[in-house]
């Protein structure tokens, strides 16, 4: 068989630690590559590209009623990322955001349905409470089985998504279908169980899940750099064994950190349904326990870097539903450019991590 | 309708939605076998769901309808491979990324079609549905009994198990099937003995993922009869992923296992009212809270021969020990 002569003589090598700026500088070509891949393909489709990446940015910044919509999709979108990013750290792969969220939202609907009798104060307590219980306990199944028996959890917690997904349906269509309505839909929130709305500065009211939001960056980037337990769940990340040699309960931090990871999806569920939806739907997650996955590894697992990441993401895909308004380009382009732009990414990785040698004449 | 002709019926709808199931777990159990868990088997389904669809309509045959599917989910899979074996990138996240991707050129270009031309159109004439949908067989068709279970399918079922047939033979008799299992339980050792690990891990992630695609082929053009709906594969691909695991890699046993699957999916039209009353939504939960007692029992009982090709999630890296 012939040699192929031009390949043999590249050879790929790992890198020492490249400087932080350099590594900076590969993932904004990376970015730029992708936008403009995504740009290419608008092009394809008889677009300007560049009058629709306009229309993107001023459709979801370019007042402050769109800056409101924009913080809205961003709020779950962080925290989720957030809740996401906690498992992650650990290697346990918590693809299970969305049930999770559903799981808060549903114990939180319950309250809000059953119990609005209650003043409001009270009532969202117990609903956040109960959303972040609810969460934490279906996302502590898997991890159970995970510590007990090797259970893979990747599956575990995505099958669990479309379990909690089915039962909103059944809710809906059976025991909590509002009477009044004509089709199968739960009904609207009483006042007591809605989330009161605090202004934020230059652009207005929005309901206080983005003060819950900044006080999450700021605890889990606390908890992660300067907490025993931060410290803990990041060495059974980096090796299992070693934290079972230095003594540490793997087991103990495995459960205590998904359900942390998990009830905070679940506080997302609550937030969502008691903020912007006002009810229960089957849309409550919509998708945002995928795009965590996403959102956590860009922002390589920092807090403050997952706050920066969801922003970006909230305005594209706000920007790709007014781009769908605007040019009836249908919004899964917003999937589509997330897909290409984390491709990207994940290549440039490589970039980073290695580099491409010309191997030396060694062997005559 | 008599008990036995609603069972007959029962086992028919069983079988006719197995077969996506099986397409997509056969084409992951080839992945897995060369040491690399891709978690994109929904979104390369997807992309043969509307490629084989794209090909249906444009070309008005059944012949360019597969073999759109087949290159669509190879072009998924191809873009995984070069993320995960030259890249070395992280096979979970470019595993969910391909599903988020899919998922997206698949809705976006059923939606543009709607879009672009008038509602009720119909893409997908008789001519192609005549060759693709279940068959009769003349006589064979009409056997009590077997002709319905055995002879009156679509040419992607017999297609399905023919590959089944023809991976559990590659796999455990030929020189490359052993190669490739080498590869995915430990490609430093595979590379030793000669074998070119990479070559071995595209040709078979690719061919994987052109058989994935075929799964989301029969999807759009004969579960749903040519009509393309949005979020058309609603979960299958996850199921199918499973199924690898329920089936412990073995070609053989992912055809019982998506049969299997196939009917709790359909158990709940076949289950009469008075009998056993539970809500749809309820029902629809089976699958996967089957999916989830396979998982914990097969972690639980933990045989060596039945587990995960070692390799499996590990990107290979000759010069890192």
């Amino acid at each position: 068989m012939p040699k192929s002569a031009p390949f043999s003589r590249l050879h790929i090598v790992q890198r020492g630690d490249l400087s932080g700026a350099k590594t900076s500088l590969y993932r904004l070509l990376a970015v730029v590559g992708a936008l403009t891949t995504g740009g290419l393909f608008l092009l394809a489709l008889g677009f300007n590209p560049l009058s629709v990446y306009w229309t993107m940015l001023s459709g979801s910044l370019g007042s402050s009623g769109m800056q409101k919509e924009t913080i809205k999709l961003m709020i779950p979108l962080c925290l989720t990322t957030l809740g996401v990013v906690l498992a992650f750290k650990m290697k346990f792969w918590n693809i299970g955001a969305e049930g999770q969220i559903c799981a808060g939202a549903i114990a939180a609907s319950y309250f809000a349905y059953f119990h609005n009798d209650l003043p409001s104060p009270l009532l969202l307590t117990l609903m956040a409470a109960a959303s972040i219980l609810a969460g934490g306990l279906w996302g502590l199944i898997p991890a159970l089985f995970k510590t007990r028996y090797g259970t893979n959890e990747t599956l575990f917690t995505l099958m669990l998504n479309y379990i909690v997904l089915h039962f909103i349906t059944y809710l809906r269509e059976g025991p909590w279908r509002n009477p009044e309505g004509g089709f199968a839909a739960m009904p609207r929130f009483t006042k007591q169980a809605r989330l009161p709305e605090l202004p934020i500065p230059g652009i207005g009211n929005v309901h206080i899940g983005w003060v819950v939001m900044l006080a999450t960056v700021v605890f889990l980037f606390i908890y992660l750099r300067y907490t025993k337990h931060g410290y803990e769940l990041t060495v059974v990340g980096e090796n299992e064994r070693t934290a079972r040699y230095a003594g540490m309960p793997v087991k103990k931090i495995i459960l205590r950190t998904m359900m942390m990871s998990a009830g905070l999806c679940g506080l997302v569920g609550m937030l969502q349904v008691s903020g912007p939806d006002r009810q229960l739907t089957d849309a409550v997650a919509n998708g945002r326990g995928f795009t965590a996955v996403s959102i956590a590894w860009l922002a390589r697992l920092s807090p403050f870097g997952v706050m920066v990441v969801s922003f970006l993401f909230s305005v594209m895909q706000k920007g790709c539903s007014m781009m769908q308004t605007e040019y009836r380009i249908p919004s899964s382009m917003s999937d589509i450019l997330q897909g290409i732009i984390l491709f990207f990414v994940l290549g440039s990785e490589f970039f980073i991590r290695y580099r491409i040698a010309l191997q030396k004449e060694a062997k005559a | 309708m008599s008990f036995w002709s609603q069972l007959l019926a029962f086992l028919y709808a069983a079988i006719l939605a197995s077969v996506p199931l099986l397409y997509g777990t056969l084409g992951e159990i080839l992945i897995e076998k060369a040491g690399n868990l891709n978690l994109g088997v929904e979104g390369m389904m997807y992309l043969g769901a509307i490629m084989g669809f794209m090909g249906g309509f444009l070309f008005d045959s059944a012949l360019m309808a597969i073999l759109f599917a087949f290159l669509a989910g190879m072009l998924g899979a191809a873009i995984y491979a070069f993320m995960t074996v030259t890249l070395k990138a992280n096979q979970n996240v470019t595993g969910l990324t391909l599903t988020i991707f899919g998922t997206g050129i698949a809705n976006f270009i059923g939606e543009t079609l709607k879009e672009t031309y008038p509602a009720g159109m119909t893409f997908i004439t008789d001519r192609v549905k005549q060759v693709l949908l279940p068959l009769r067989l003349g006589a064979l068709s009409e056997v009590p009994v077997a002709g319905k279970l055995l002879f009156s399918h679509s040419i992607f079922t017999y297609l399905a198990l023919a590959i089944a047939v023809a991976m559990a033979l590659y796999l455990r008799c030929s020189q490359q099937g052993l190669n490739l299992r080498a590869v995915g339980e430990n490609p430093s050792a595979a590379d030793a003995m000669g074998i070119p690990v990479s070559r071995y891990k595209y040709i078979h992630i690719l061919i994987g993922g052109g058989v994935c695609g075929l799964g989301g082929a029969y999807i759009s053009l004969v579960t749903a009869v040519g009509n393309w709906q949005p979020n058309i594969v609603g979960g299958q691909g996850w199921i199918a992923l499973a199924l690898v695991i329920f089936s412990s890699w073995s070609p053989v046993k992912a055809v019982l296992g998506a049969l299997i699957f196939g009917a709790l999916s359909v158990l709940r039209l076949y289950i009469p009212k008075d009998v056993l009353d539970i809500p749809g939504a309820l029902f629809s939960m089976l699958p996967f809270i089957v999916t989830c007692l396979v998982l914990i029992v097969s972690s639980m009982k933990m045989k060596r021969e039945n587990q995960q090709p070692a390799g499996c999630g590990i990107n290979y890296f000759r010069e890192e020990r």
